[in-house]
């Protein structure tokens, strides 16, 4: 008996020594990593969102100025790009640069909160409706997804605002609010697609209760496409808010958000179309970026999920 | 196909009216008295009293729902809380410009993005491709407002070749009202047309991968019979449903633009009714816009199903 079970006791140390390496898990990231890294937009968005990452986190560092410090003399306003002010100055003086900076701060508190609200809500209701099946999803659940899908999303959002009053905080929850619909459908139809798979009667039949499937069985499954969906609804979140905030149904002044630095430059094209360049420039940079990274991740994730947008 | 259609409009139906319950009671979040916003704030009681009652706001919630969806299925929505006229009346003036504006900027998406990919997706890799690529990233990523201000910002102020804002009816002065249409339709457009063209290169080159496309060619017919008749067909018919669920982005897009273009229409009445938290108006205008949304993914879905009989039967 001792004989036979000392070298299983070894190979089993061997593998627990060696095993974040030879994990499936690791294994899958570094397939998933190799395959990503060879998609050159997609590391370059990466590297973009990283860099407006670093930028927005360390704000008051990086930016010149104080975003919302004014100086009104007549050569102070509308600036041209200069040594001082790299992005010039607007029509209160104040440095574009250090605002667009702060705007990548207000940019991303918008996508990640706005995101995980969506998350949040729309996860779990996917995974309930697809476990739980039969009348409470085809009737309750996926009918209140499919009103809330064909509402054009900008309308709906301004609805919810003119009810709630805009700011900061209302305009990410409402997003995330809206967005949560999409999140429901993908995952709900995942779930659907894992439940026909024979591992899933297996677990069943050994007594698995619904709590370990969906936990062990559905949500990994789920994590995949929920990724790749984040990254891509994310650039379609930060268009949505620089629309609000460019109508001022978003963020209000004087908080240095794209979309209304975009409409103050607007007011004045006459005078400087520089106060736009900078802001403009931003959402363009965030908003490609994220649909490289969104794309890439779906190529290296699963070929399968490319008909998610 | 019957059965298929009766189906399909009756989801559209419960669609719409599930839609219209949300926004009723999401509007009815909206703080403040609508009475008192009609009848302004030096008003007596009385007088505030009574404009509750004809309103019906004295009514239970429920009682209030059915009223509204009885008069709006007639064309009633009531009156606009803020401009001193009927809801109905509102829209209706405003839906010429806005249709102008839509229907202009969808038929320049789908004039554009859909050759577009087209040449991209038949030669993967190459000049054309490489042009549409970079076309389409940039136009994704750029919101409708900013590119709005740029093509401003150059044709209008720079070159002076376009009147800036505002518009011309058609029926006025056709050429001025081209002129007025030009930029808005572009800025409209352009995010729908990227769109179509990326899903176009894709259907394209997943055809042309078929085994029906090799045949067609081991058999020996000419290049272009085989894009033409075998390929293409094939690869359109999905376009169809993307381009219909493009008609709700392309909507709420031209709420902004029409912001940057100073166009009369439902972007402006929109905003104004958030900015006066005018409930009637929003909602009026949400069950119209969610209706036209419905019905032309419903009609884009029987067009599929006409366009390819494999649908109907699944």
């Amino acid at each position: 008996m001792s004989v036979t079970s000392e070298p299983t006791t070894e190979t089993l140390q061997i593998g627990a020594r060696e095993s974040w390496r030879d994990s499936p898990r690791v294994e899958l990231a570094m397939r998933v990593l190799r395959i990503y890294v060879r998609n050159r937009p997609a590391v370059f968005g990466a590297f973009i969102l990283f860099g407006l990452g670093i930028v927005a986190a360390f704000a008051p560092f990086v930016a010149p100025y104080d975003p919302l410090k004014a100086d009104l003399c007549s050569e102070c306003v509308f600036q041209a790009p200069t040594l001082d002010h790299v992005a010039g100055t607007d029509l209160l003086g104040r440095d574009l640069l250090s605002r667009t900076i702060f705007g990548a701060r207000i940019a991303w508190q918008v996508v990640v909160v706005a995101i995980g609200v969506a998350i949040c809500i729309g996860v779990p209701t996917g995974l309930v409706a697809g476990y739980v099946g039969g009348k409470l999803d085809e009737l309750l659940i996926m009918r209140i997804v499919d009103a809330l899908m064909a509402m054009p999303a900008l309308i709906l959002i301004l609805a919810m605002t003119a009810a709630v009053g805009p700011n900061i905080i209302n305009t990410m929850l409402i997003i995330g609010i809206v967005w949560s619909a999409g999140y429901a459908r993908l995952t709900r139809g995942v779930v659907l697609s894992i439940m026909q798979e024979p591992y899933v009667d297996a677990a069943r039949s050994m007594g698995a209760g619904p709590r370990r499937i969906i936990l062990r069985h559905l949500m990994p499954n789920v994590v995949a496409p929920v990724v790749v969906l984040a990254s891509l609804s994310a650039a379609a979140i930060i268009l949505v808010e620089a629309g609000l905030s460019f109508i001022g149904a978003g963020v209000q002044q004087p908080t240095p958000a794209w979309g209304g630095m975009v409409f103050e430059g607007y007011s004045n094209l006459f005078r400087s179309a520089w106060p736009i360049a900078a802001p403009g420039i931003a959402v363009v940079l965030m908003v490609v970026s994220f649909n490289f990274v969104g794309d890439g991740l779906r190529d290296a994730m699963d070929p399968r999920l490319r008909n998610i947008r | 196909m019957g059965s298929f259609l009766i189906r399909r409009l009756a989801q559209g139906i419960v669609t719409v009216v599930l839609a219209s319950i949300l926004v009723f009671f999401v509007m009815r979040l909206i703080p403040g008295d609508p009475a008192l916003l009609l009848v302004g704030t030096d008003a007596s009681a009385e007088d505030i009293e009574q404009v509750r009652e004809r309103l019906g706001l004295n009514e239970p919630l429920v009682q209030q729902y059915f009223d509204w969806l009885a008069g709006a299925v007639r064309g009633d929505f009531g009156p606009s809380f803020t401009k001193g006229a009927e809801v109905g009346n509102l829209m209706r003036v405003a839906l010429i410009p806005s249709a102008e504006l839509a229907v202009a900027g969808y038929v320049f998406a789908l004039a554009f993005g859909i050759p577009l990919g087209i040449v991209a997706g038949l030669k993967p890799g190459g000049p054309g491709d490489y042009a549409a690529t970079g076309f389409t990233m940039f136009t994704l990523g750029i919101p409708n407002f900013v590119l709005g201000i740029i093509l401003i910002w150059v044709l209008a102020v720079l070159l002076g070749w376009l009147p800036i804002t505002g518009r011309v009816g058609i029926d006025e002065d056709p050429v001025e009202a081209l002129r007025f249409l030009v930029m808005p339709m572009i800025a409209v457009g352009a995010g729908t047309a990227a769109v179509l063209a990326r899903f176009v290169r894709a259907s394209i080159m997943e055809t042309l991968n078929q085994d029906y496309v090799r045949t067609a060619r081991a058999k020996g017919l000419r290049e272009r019979t085989v894009v033409m008749r075998h390929a293409m067909r094939n690869a359109l018919i999905p376009v169809i449903t993307v381009a219909a669920l493009q008609i709700g982005f392309l909507i709420s897009g031209a709420v902004i633009v029409e912001v940057v273009f100073a166009r009369p229409g439902f972007g402006s009445l929109l905003i104004g009714g958030v900015v006066g938290r005018d409930y009637q108006l929003i909602q009026g205008m949400l069950v119209v816009l969610v209706t036209v949304f419905v019905v032309v993914n419903t009609l884009a879905d029987v067009a599929y199903g006409l366009a390819d009989p494999r649908i109907r039967v699944s």
